[in-house]
């Protein structure tokens, strides 16, 4: 039987934090001001102890750059998927329109990073890659609030290793959390939906 | 000796290249200058803001402003005048009383943005500022482009101008026109012309990267590796992206981009332009020169 080869870095529902939005203005130009934006950010984010999800709400967003998108979007996942990340943030993308998407996507792809963006008909929409697997093992985890593992693998008829480098991938990406040893849950999910009485406890 | 630099007729790409041969010239004599534009016709973005680098590299080098003989061209001062480039030759060129410096009062017009100092960060955003509407009004009603246009040419805007305060380590100057390019294309094009007397792309590389290529390290090798490759002097590996993107939204849109440091220059070409993608062995001229040229969509 498949048996996921992932970490036990389980995701602590317990100690939640509510979502954080995050709202950006204006135009979003040059390094410089996407790394003020950024630093603004991080200081919100080293306010709260425990996980969270932080949403950027791009709506009021005229126009992004890629090098802005770099400083704020690449350069805080970078950070914040790293082992000595300054706190458990997981971040997902709203109000993104086709040309933000194409400055994100850029900045995603440059630095192999994955992001989820959420719209207003309930979309979620993962961004970073073009791989057809990872998009759709992305539509079948994300309409669910939580999937099981091995029915995953088995439900898209893919091998297991590979079901298990696409489950690594997000996982590592932060774009899904593990809250059992066989339980992901799309990070858009993961604000409200209850804790499974499985759950290991184990600090994200 | 008085060092006289004759402006060409036609102030395009072509006509730079004849412009720094002189500026080259006049440099090497020394002395003081006169820039000599009596016999200009016509002059687009690129042209302008390279007789700006010209002059400053003429003042530089002699220490004194060089006297500026403008076109004969009422027409053509006026259209020089709408772009500002009196106010931004101020300090540059001795001018002739009688040109004024003054902004001009903005109207309906095919300029998009006047010839514009860009020094800082805060000068791209003010271009940015300035732009997005005037920039939506044209490409959409006289290009073709969706509305949804108008902000992708922001962003190419502001990479591109970034890149003077990121590479250069010095200012440098930005300007948009539209224009009828009815014999050459049949079409109307948005010209963007950018220009600096920064390092250069050879000097901007040079510490990072001359020594992986050796003997064959020069002003091309570097322009490449820039352009064609992304290479950058910035450790940061999120840098040398913004080129990139431009190249790849200016093919999106069926245009031209050149890029022309020290004695080199590259450029990605439509099949519309029989200019050449390569040269090298040009004159010298420090810094950097870059030419956007977007055709109407069909």
């Amino acid at each position: 039987m498949y048996a996921p080869r992932l970490p036990a870095v389980l995701f602590d529902l317990s100690r939640l934090h509510p979502r954080t939005v995050a709202s950006l203005y204006s135009n979003l130009v040059t390094r410089p001001m996407g790394a003020a934006v950024r630093l603004v950010l991080e200081a919100q984010l080293a306010e709260i102890a425990g996980p969270c999800v932080s949403v950027l709400d791009f709506s009021q967003v005229r126009v992004m750059d890629y090098s802005c998108a770099d400083e704020i979007v690449a350069k805080l996942l970078v950070r914040y998927r790293a082992p000595d990340r300054p706190a458990d943030a997981y971040f997902v993308a709203r109000g993104l329109r086709e040309h933000h998407v194409e400055a994100v996507e850029a900045v995603l792809r440059h630095h192999s990073l994955l992001m989820v963006a959420e719209y207003e008909e309930g979309e979620a929409r993962l961004l970073g890659t073009d791989d057809p697997v990872e998009h759709e093992c992305w539509a079948a985890l994300s309409s669910n609030e939580r999937v099981d593992l091995l029915e995953f693998v088995a439900s898209r008829g893919y091998h297991p290793e590979a079901a298990d480098g696409v489950i690594r991938r997000f996982v590592s990406a932060r774009v899904a959390v593990l809250f059992t040893e066989d339980g992901l849950c799309p990070v858009t999910r993961i604000g409200s939906i209850n804790p499974a009485p499985e759950r290991s406890g184990e600090d994200a | 000796m008085m060092q006289v630099i004759t402006v060409p007729a036609t102030l395009d790409d072509k006509g730079f290249e004849a412009l720094v041969v002189e500026t080259a010239r006049a440099c090497e004599a020394g002395g003081r200058a006169v820039v000599n534009a009596r016999h200009l016709q016509w002059a687009d973005p690129y042209g302008m803001v390279g007789l700006l680098a010209a002059g400053r590299q003429l003042r530089d080098v002699s220490g004194e402003e060089p006297a500026f003989e403008p076109p004969e061209s009422s027409e053509l001062m006026s259209y020089l005048t709408r772009m500002e480039f009196p106010r931004a030759a101020e300090g540059i060129f001795r001018l002739p009383a009688g040109i004024t410096a003054a902004r001009q009062p903005s109207g309906p017009s095919n300029v998009l943005l006047e010839i514009t100092p860009i020094r800082s960060h805060d000068d791209v955003h003010g271009v940015i500022e300035h732009i997005q509407d005037r920039a939506g009004t044209i490409l959409t009603e006289q290009l073709n482009y969706s509305p949804a246009d108008a902000v992708p040419f922001s962003i190419m805007l502001s990479e591109v101008c970034q890149n003077i305060v990121e590479h250069a380590e010095s200012g440098g100057w930005v300007g948009i026109q539209r224009y009828n390019w009815a014999r050459r294309l049949g079409r109307q094009v948005v010209v963007i012309g950018v220009a600096d007397l920064g390092i250069g792309f050879r000097g901007s590389l040079a510490r990072e990267h001359a020594a992986r290529f050796g003997d064959r390290w020069n002003d091309l090798t570097a322009l490449q590796a820039a352009f064609l490759h992304g290479v950058t002097r910035f450790r940061d590996p999120g840098r040398g992206q913004g080129l990139k993107q431009i190249r790849a939204r200016v093919h999106r849109w069926g245009g031209k981009v050149s890029i022309r440091s020290g004695t080199a220059r590259v450029a990605d070409l439509p099949e519309w332009d029989d200019s050449v993608a390569v040269q090298e062995g040009l004159a010298p001229f420090p810094g950097s020169q870059i030419q956007i040229v977007l055709p109407a969509r069909v």
